[in-house]
């Protein structure tokens, strides 16, 4: 691949969408690209540029799209959001939604839907707590083809047992041959729908919990700030925003701001001092550990 | 540092756990089947057990119904680490006490997941 090719892709890649590729990332390309392009037998990258940019393909511009902002995911990944969940979240929203007993939650990059599956879960471990409740859980990817994947449920030996406990596999899994696939009333609880970031998802409704993880990575600061006030205009003044590892909303929007002590966790900002609720779910939390 | 007992008929697993849990920082002995699992224990506890099931002399769930029957033998936390990857198995293995269960084949990913599961790590 020349350094012209390579161009190429990097602006291709951010106006379709949004991923920013930094000179240092060739290997990820070809590794990602190379089997695109023996699928669709082209012999090498540069035959796959050339198609490329003879246009015409959407078949092929979608293939190399999805290929480069498809992400590893695992059950229950990172592990302390979902103990944000069990423990600040979903105490506040059985407090704050007493009355319309009805939740909803976004996984706004649910790639292969291990993190909603894992959602899904802490619901059904937590069934006594949310009996009567009603939690929809929207699952949204740029990606169709990890849709698919995740919207089938079944996952490989060595995918179940990277996070997820043995006694949840047996509890929430059937097992075919080698494959692994979610119960069916498991899946049930999950919607998911094809969505970019880049466009507008306004009419996906109202959000009290976002998951919005491993993604803005990705994304230039305009684009970042972009996506994080349009994801503020949907949220309810009391709805949370969880955020992955390695992200923050510091700098970048005063929509949010960070729930003291609970990392990648945040409020809208209005809520987060006004709010008394989530600040004794958290004590509660503590005195659990 | 904690102690990790690898027991396993092949020499070429125990050598491949031997060094995933090391760089865990867990010191390592090793058994080659659930016999010398058993005599190793009652010579000293470990914190944890990496168990193959299928073994001769004394296979692995053999090997925990007794230690879960021996003094202190509650202890050690034991991760089952096999080829009999059916949930027949896996549930026998947790009602014989087992702690968590790693289906081979298995890597270093795999291991430090399930360590880490059970609070080892």
């Amino acid at each position: 691949m020349t350094p012209t090719e390579y161009e190429f892709l990097k602006r291709f890649l951010k106006e379709r969408s949004g991923l920013v590729l930094s000179d240092d990332k060739q290997y990820l390309v070809e590794s990602r690209l190379v089997p695109v392009a023996r699928k669709n037998n082209i012999d090498t990258l540069s035959g796959l540029v050339m198609a490329m940019q003879r246009g015409g393909n959407a078949v092929l511009a979608n293939a190399v799209v999805e290929a480069m902002t498809t992400n590893e995911s695992f059950f229950f990944r990172d592990k302390t959001p979902f103990e944000h969940f069990n423990n600040i979240m979903l105490p506040a929203m059985l407090e704050k939604r007493a009355s319309s007993r009805s939740v909803k939650i976004w996984c706004a990059a649910a790639s292969t839907g291990q993190e909603p599956y894992s959602l899904g879960i802490c619901l059904k471990e937590a069934a006594h707590k949310v009996a009567g409740w009603r939690f929809r859980i929207l699952g949204t990817d740029l990606s169709s083809e990890v849709l698919e994947k995740a919207k089938a449920g079944i996952y490989s030996q060595f995918e179940v047992q990277r996070g997820l406990p043995i006694q949840m596999l047996l509890k929430y899994f059937a097992q075919q041959g080698d494959l692994w696939q979610i119960n069916p009333d498991l899946r049930a609880m999950i919607e998911w729908r094809k969505l970019n970031l880049l466009e507008n998802f306004s009419h996906l409704g109202e959000f009290d919990i976002v998951f919005c993880r491993n993604v803005l990575i990705y994304f230039d600061q305009q684009t970042k700030i972009d996506i994080l006030q349009r994801i503020a205009k949907m949220m309810p003044e009391d709805g949370f925003l969880v955020l992955g590892a390695a992200e923050t909303v510091v700098g970048l929007t005063d929509a949010f701001q960070p729930v003291a002590g609970q990392r990648g966790l945040y409020q809208l900002k209005q809520a987060a001092g006004a709010s008394a609720a989530p600040r004794m779910a958290m004590a509660s939390s503590f005195g659990l550990k | 540092m904690k102690q990790c007992l690898v027991v396993d008929d092949s020499s070429v697993i125990r050598k491949v756990a031997r060094r995933i849990l090391e760089d865990l920082q867990f010191q390592i002995t090793e058994a080659e089947d659930g016999q010398q699992a058993l005599d190793a224990c009652r010579n000293s506890m470990p914190d944890a057990i990496l168990l193959d099931w299928n073994m001769p002399v004394m296979d692995g769930l053999e090997f925990l119904t007794s230690l879960r029957r021996e003094p202190g033998g509650e202890k050690p936390i034991v991760v089952f680490c096999t080829t009999e990857n059916d949930v027949a198995h896996i549930a026998r293995a947790i009602r014989a006490g087992a702690n968590e269960y790693i289906m081979k084949p298995f890597d270093r990913e795999i291991v430090e997941a399930k360590f880490q599961e059970v609070g080892l790590i």
